[in-house]
């Protein structure tokens, strides 16, 4: 006999979980008791919601459930954020929090709240768990669920004195779930209509989305398109998909996308979409573009085809077996006027732009940065101009590239760097955030320096909510109200004070020299880069 | 234009506010939604009757089978309906009319459960039109108080719910 606090990390145990994210309180002490006995390595976290940004870091970089783990409460509330950030971007996570003790549970006492009722809208699945016997089975069926179908968080709610039962441990070798059966294979009649309409389009174009990653369809995707020679753009979700210098890739379409990949879109006369949710971000007239062109939507998630935009040829599955099975078939395709059209188009995009003295052009430092990590990079951007930056002039070569593209949740980017950074010590992770976002996830950096983690953080300063800044600029007669960051703290001293490595520069002159020294250096790094406040996001 | 969808969910604590909460939540508008337990004690049916087009109906079903608790959905054809609700009316009645109403109470299949000096009580269990009608009727007098199921449902002929498999596409 065991107590259900053991039987949770034996559970962890059992999922060959190495890691985990959190931050303890009254409610969990029962299995963080346990934890201490166990191999899992806990990466004390300085805020929950950070665990939870952690974990998906984590998970992005594993294919595997992040998991994190936090107390009851207010523990729990501030955790809501970073499920629902991984919910929007169907990231797999397992959400741990403490309860109260079940029998005193809807009494409203101390650090009680219902959470598994508040974070309904924002997981998968939940559970509240109300004996301990159910441990083994809830958390067999919890990973089972986050990480296959369309892959998203699933909440364990564990009362205090649930973790006390005793209980005797067995886990389950199989789950069963009966209103829970992802298809996985496309079905056969919709593989042929799909192939039919490539066979007849002249203008194609592939769309694809995070749903990508998480089918870990990137090579499929790329013969795919290579195959029968179409055109590949990508959402800001499936960026780093295809590399940057692919020739049939034209980088990322939508409201910040560029102008090549936007006319493929629109001139297309069939669009393939692949695990992608057509968000208004990435495709502003669905409907008005439905009318063009013949849409092919593949998708493991059935509630997304037709969501958003009508689909002319609905394909439910997984990515990858989906576009294995599309590839079986031999066709003959005559794309390369279209092609020729689209790589014109391409090399009118504008490459190197114009400095300003005692500023860093933040899209050609990006550039820069990016030639410099070289392959097998990660990067890690944040919500706002930065991102935007980062998305259109990071040049990937084999390298991943995070960033939450359907929640844009500030402050995502130094705990989800260090998620991935443990999830794989071998890779150069580069986190790359503005001094709003930075301060919204500064004290990440205690978290850095406690446990040795040596993520490269980039700041773009311009004192500004610079994203909001530029929409108040467009929408709102430039009437500048609360975006003004003037108040903050010299980042050069508050590093210091952590003893990370720091530097700041205010010219391209000193890019290069910064970027080695910060890719050289051992430990955690910061590089602040002063950009023009009215720099564009475009 | 109003769906009669039927869902069949695990019947455990918590299901319920899922699936009201996935409604509210997508901006489905709900006209009546009915719950009880099946022939298979571990399985509750839930009859919602839902207004809005082919699309949001199509929406309302994906969306409902992506809920781990959620076994089957199945929105039932116009023509091959069978529904029924149950209503309890209190009427205020003097002995003069209570004739009337018990006339009308006949005519359309109603029947009268409780009698007091100054009221009666009324159950019918019909189809949403002719309960309507009903009211309609009954709206010449005072009436005191009306509680009603909400429209629950089954698929007219030898089929059940469980014939087709939960994926929808």
């Amino acid at each position: 006999m065991i107590n259900g606090a053991k039987a949770v990390v034996k559970c962890l145990e059992k999922e060959q979980v190495p890691v985990i994210f959190g931050y303890p309180g009254a409610a969990i002490c029962p299995f963080y008791d346990e934890l201490s006995e166990s191999g899992i390595r806990h990466i004390l976290v300085r805020q929950e919601q950070n665990a939870g940004h952690a974990a998906s870091g984590y998970a992005r970089m594993t294919g595997r459930p992040g998991v994190c783990v936090v107390t009851s409460g207010p523990g729990a509330t501030n955790l809501i954020t970073a499920l629902a950030t991984a919910y929007m971007d169907s990231i797999p996570l397992i959400a741990i929090t403490g309860q109260v003790s079940s029998d005193l549970l809807g009494r409203d006492v101390f650090q009680e709240v219902d959470i598994t009722g508040a974070a309904e809208p924002f997981t998968k699945h939940s559970y509240l768990l109300k004996d301990a016997a159910d441990i083994p089975k809830v958390f067999k069926e919890a990973f089972y669920i986050a990480s296959t179908g369309r892959p998203g968080p699933v909440l364990i709610d564990l009362p205090v004195d649930i973790q006390k039962q005793m209980i005797d441990f067995q886990y389950p070798h199989q789950v069963s779930i009966r209103g829970y059966n992802p298809n996985v294979k496309g079905h056969v009649i919709q593989i042929k209509r799909v192939l039919q309409a490539i066979e007849e389009a002249k203008r194609p174009v592939i769309c694809v989305g995070g749903g990508a990653f998480a089918s870990d369809a990137a090579g499929q995707i790329h013969a795919f398109s290579e195959q029968f020679q179409i055109p590949v753009v990508s959402t800001m979700m499936g960026i780093s998909i295809m590399n940057t210098d692919d020739p049939l890739y034209y980088g990322m379409l939508g409201m910040h996308g560029n102008k090549c990949a936007n006319r493929a879109i629109h001139d297309s006369d069939l669009l393939i979409i692949i695990g992608a949710r057509v968000g208004d971000r990435a495709v502003s007239t669905p409907n008005i573009l439905a009318k063009r062109t013949r849409v092919v939507h593949i998708d493991i998630d059935p509630a997304e085809i037709g969501k958003n935009m009508h689909t002319s040829i609905p394909l439910v599955g997984d990515a990858a077996t989906v576009l294995e099975q599309l590839c079986e078939k031999e066709l003959q395709t005559d794309t390369e006027e279209w092609i020729e059209l689209l790589d014109e188009l391409r090399a009118q995009l504008p490459r190197e732009l114009p400095e300003r003295e005692g500023y860093v052009n933040p899209k050609n430092f990006l550039r820069l940065l990016s030639e410099k990590t070289g392959e097998n990079a990660v990067f890690v951007a944040d919500v706002g101009q930065n991102q935007i930056w980062s998305a259109n002039n990071l040049m990937i070569k084999n390298s991943r590239f995070l960033t939450t593209g359907g929640m844009g949740t500030m402050g995502y980017s130094v705990p989800a760097a260090v998620g991935a950074k443990l999830a794989c010590p071998d890779r150069q992770v580069v986190a790359v955030c503005g001094d709003g976002s930075f301060q919204m996830q500064l004290c990440e950096l205690a978290t850095i320096c406690q446990h040795g983690v040596p993520v490269k953080i980039v700041v773009m300063t311009n004192t500004k909510l610079g994203m909001v800044r530029e929409l108040q600029y467009q929408g709102y007669r430039a009437n500048y109200v609360g975006v003004d960051l003037s108040g903050s703290p010299d980042f050069m001293k508050l590093t210091d004070a952590y003893g990370i490595a720091h530097r700041r520069i205010s010219g391209m002159d000193e890019a290069g020299q910064a970027i080695d020294e910060m890719l050289n250096a051992e430990g955690p790094y910061l590089l602040e880069c002063i950009v023009d406040p009215m720099e564009s996001s475009l | 234009m109003k769906h009669t969808i039927s869902v069949l969910v695990e019947n455990h604590a918590g299901v319920l506010s899922r699936i009201s909460g996935l409604f509210s939540r997508r901006g489905f508008n709900i006209d009546s939604l009915a719950v009880g337990v099946t022939e298979d004690p571990t399985i509750s049916r839930i009859t919602i009757v839902v207004d809005g087009n082919d699309h949001t109906v199509e929406q309302v079903e994906k969306q409902l089978n992506k809920l781990i608790d959620v076994l089957k959905v199945r929105t039932i054809p116009s023509d091959e309906l069978l529904k029924r609700e149950l209503v309890l009316i209190k009427i205020e009645a003097t002995p003069n009319e209570r004739r009337e109403i018990m006339d009308i109470v006949q005519i359309l299949g109603a029947r009268i459960i409780d009698l007091t000096v100054t009221t009666l009580t009324i159950e019918v269990t019909e189809k949403t039109e002719n309960i309507e009608r009903l009211l309609a009727l009954l709206s010449e007098y005072s009436v005191k108080e009306i509680a009603r199921t909400g429209v629950i449902a089954l698929q007219k002929g030898s089929d059940t719910i469980k014939g087709n498999g939960k994926q929808i596409l």
